[in-house]
């Protein structure tokens, strides 16, 4: 006689075929979810680093190539985790068999960790990718690998999280994409990635201090170059904050049944 | 409001439902289906079918009332009831990109299944509804009627003790749905407590035991399938005789009416409480030779025009 709740082990296997269906799904489709940031990535190296950054010299105490390679990397993650998510759960809500996993008895936290696991699964094989193509153009070696992977998972993360909370949201195939234009790329580019907050005014700062995405890029920068333009334990500390504050927000509206249920 | 008994497989009591755009699609519904009954929800369109089924399976939520599926509250024992439920849509709700074994093989693992139990389970499914041949295609490439075998190989990969229905053979061809009818009859033999919508009034009269009808969110009919057959007043015959029809036959009997269709056929109206034998034997006497006789309405058809109406 069953108890009433799912046992342990049968959650975990509901997490399992959750996170292989996602991860089936993404190399299912390689070339439209591997290939591009691969490509997109490749040129911003050898046009902003070799070709262009030449020309700029040294940034933050760094060759200009050597300086962008953690923040292309980390945008790459960022944008895959995220549309991993955002694609896949409104995907799965369009066509309706969401139905498959809201009529079992899977729990929604379960159902929430299955889809967040299939988008870091897609932002590190990105990031893993870029990372790859990046011995091309430069000789990287990483100064804290343990740091490195605990940022790329956070972040992954949270923006699978945040991909999360979009596909419950959109309606349309149009509701997922506006995020990531028009919030997504501006917190993104104005993050760090391709230069200090250093060279900003002050002001310029203390607004950029707003932007998530800018502890994100620079604590992988410190990870991989030992240099960063915020303090890491804060930077650990607010990508912890958003992390359970997303999470919290999602499995809420799971359990509200926005979007999912009449 | 009437009390809940344990022994049924689903217990509905006061559900209403009452859609965000203001459109009451259940005005308090009573309805029991007892374990391993077959059992037939009937209804127009919009009558609230689907939603019922929609607030037992939770991807509707009841305005109020209660649902208990084998004793346990739907809405306080989630895992218990969900185990017990299998649920086939009206609308195909697989990813149309998945292939047909990873769809039932994917379902297995919400359930917990995985491994060898979930492959054995899933071709035994796949096996019954002739999809085995079927399991590396993507399921887009799959016919309709295909499809809807798919959905009911889905739901029971967990075998549930309840399986829901919701027009399962809607567009599927006539033959097929045949086989379907056959293999939910031998589920239902093993155990299976069945509930199934349909348009199709014949699907209902064959396979199920009871039946409730439900018009305008209101149960407007709950009873054997026996009992609402018995409340057809006549009946009407049709006959084909195997030669010409000189003339129309004639009986001496007020209650049997008859009238010419053509040449080789005549329809005779006459009360369902009495047997036919007779009419026979006085065709007989008439050198009157009977090739085949069917019924010329739906039963139900009628009964439940009639329902819909009262």
């Amino acid at each position: 006689m069953p108890g009433n709740s799912m046992l342990t082990n049968h959650k975990y296997i509901a997490f399992e075929t959750i996170l292989i269906k996602e991860i089936r799904r993404f190399t299912r489709i390689w070339l439209q979810t591997l290939v591009p940031p691969a490509i997109t990535i490749g040129l911003y190296f050898l046009i902003f680093g070799n070709l262009i950054g030449g020309r700029i010299g040294q940034m933050g105490g760094f060759d200009y190539v050597d300086f962008i390679v953690p923040g292309l990397i980390m945008m790459a993650v960022i944008q895959n985790a995220y549309a991993n998510v955002s694609s896949s759960f409104f995907s799965n809500k369009f066509q309706r068999c969401i139905e498959e996993i809201l009529v079992s008895p899977v729990p929604n936290y379960i159902i929430l960790l299955g889809f967040v696991a299939g988008g870091m699964a897609r932002g590190v094989a990105v990031g893993l990718i870029v990372t790859a193509m990046s011995f091309f153009f430069t000789s990287l070696h990483i100064e804290h690998v343990f740091l490195t992977l605990l940022v790329v998972l956070l972040t992954s993360m949270v923006f699978s999280l945040a991909g999360f909370i979009n596909a419950l949201y959109a309606n349309t195939f149009d509701d997922i994409s506006i995020i990531p234009t028009f919030v997504l790329t501006p917190l993104i580019y104005l993050g760090g990635v391709f230069y200090s907050i250093e060279l900003l005014p002050t002001f310029g700062q203390w607004i950029s201090a707003l932007n998530p995405v800018l502890y994100m890029v620079n604590t992988f920068r410190y990870g991989i170059l030992g240099t960063s333009d915020v303090n890491i334990l804060w930077a650990l500390f607010m990508l912890g904050v958003f992390s359970a504050g997303l999470f919290g927000v999602a499995l809420y509206l799971l359990r509200k049944g926005t979007g999912l249920r009449q | 409001m009437q009390s809940i008994s344990p022994k049924n497989a689903i217990s509905i009591r006061g559900l209403t439902k009452t859609y965000a755009n203001g459109f009451q699609a259940l005005k308090g519904i009573d309805l029991d289906v007892k374990e391993n009954d077959f059992f037939a929800l009937l209804g127009p369109n919009g009558a609230g079918k689907s939603t019922i089924i929609g607030i037992i399976s939770t991807l509707v939520r009841a305005s109020s009332g209660a649902i208990q599926v084998f004793g346990q509250d739907v809405a306080t024992h989630v895992y218990e009831t969900k185990l017990s439920l299998g649920i086939v849509p009206q609308e195909i709700n697989f990813s149309q990109f998945e292939k047909v074994g990873d769809i039932v093989i994917t379902q297995a693992g919400y359930y917990g299944l995985r491994g060898d139990l979930a492959k054995q389970r899933a071709e035994k499914y796949l096996r019954k509804l002739d999809l085995w041949e079927k399991r590396d295609n993507r399921s887009r490439m799959l016919s309709g009627g295909m499809k809807r075998r798919l959905m009911i190989a889905r739901a029971l990969v967990h075998e549930p003790r309840l399986l829901i229905l919701d027009e399962p053979t809607a567009g599927v061809d006539i033959e097929l749905r045949r086989s379907m009818w056959e293999f939910l009859q031998e589920l239902n033999r093993n155990g299976t407590t069945i509930i199934l919508t349909t348009h199709y009034l014949e699907e209902a009269e064959s396979l199920c035991r009871n039946i409730a009808i439900i018009n305008q969110g209101q149960i407007v009919e709950n009873t054997s399938m026996r009992k609402l057959l018995d409340k057809l007043a006549r009946q009407t015959l049709v006959f084909d005789t195997c030669d010409e029809l000189e003339s129309a036959p004639t009986f001496n009997d007020p209650d049997i009416l008859c009238t010419t269709i053509d040449s080789h056929s005549f329809e005779i109206s006459l009360s369902t409480s009495r047997d036919i034998n007779g009419i026979y034997a006085a065709l007989s006497e008439q050198g009157i030779l009977i090739r085949g006789m069917r019924n010329k309405t739906n039963r139900l058809e009628e009964l439940f025009l009639s329902s819909l109406k009262n």
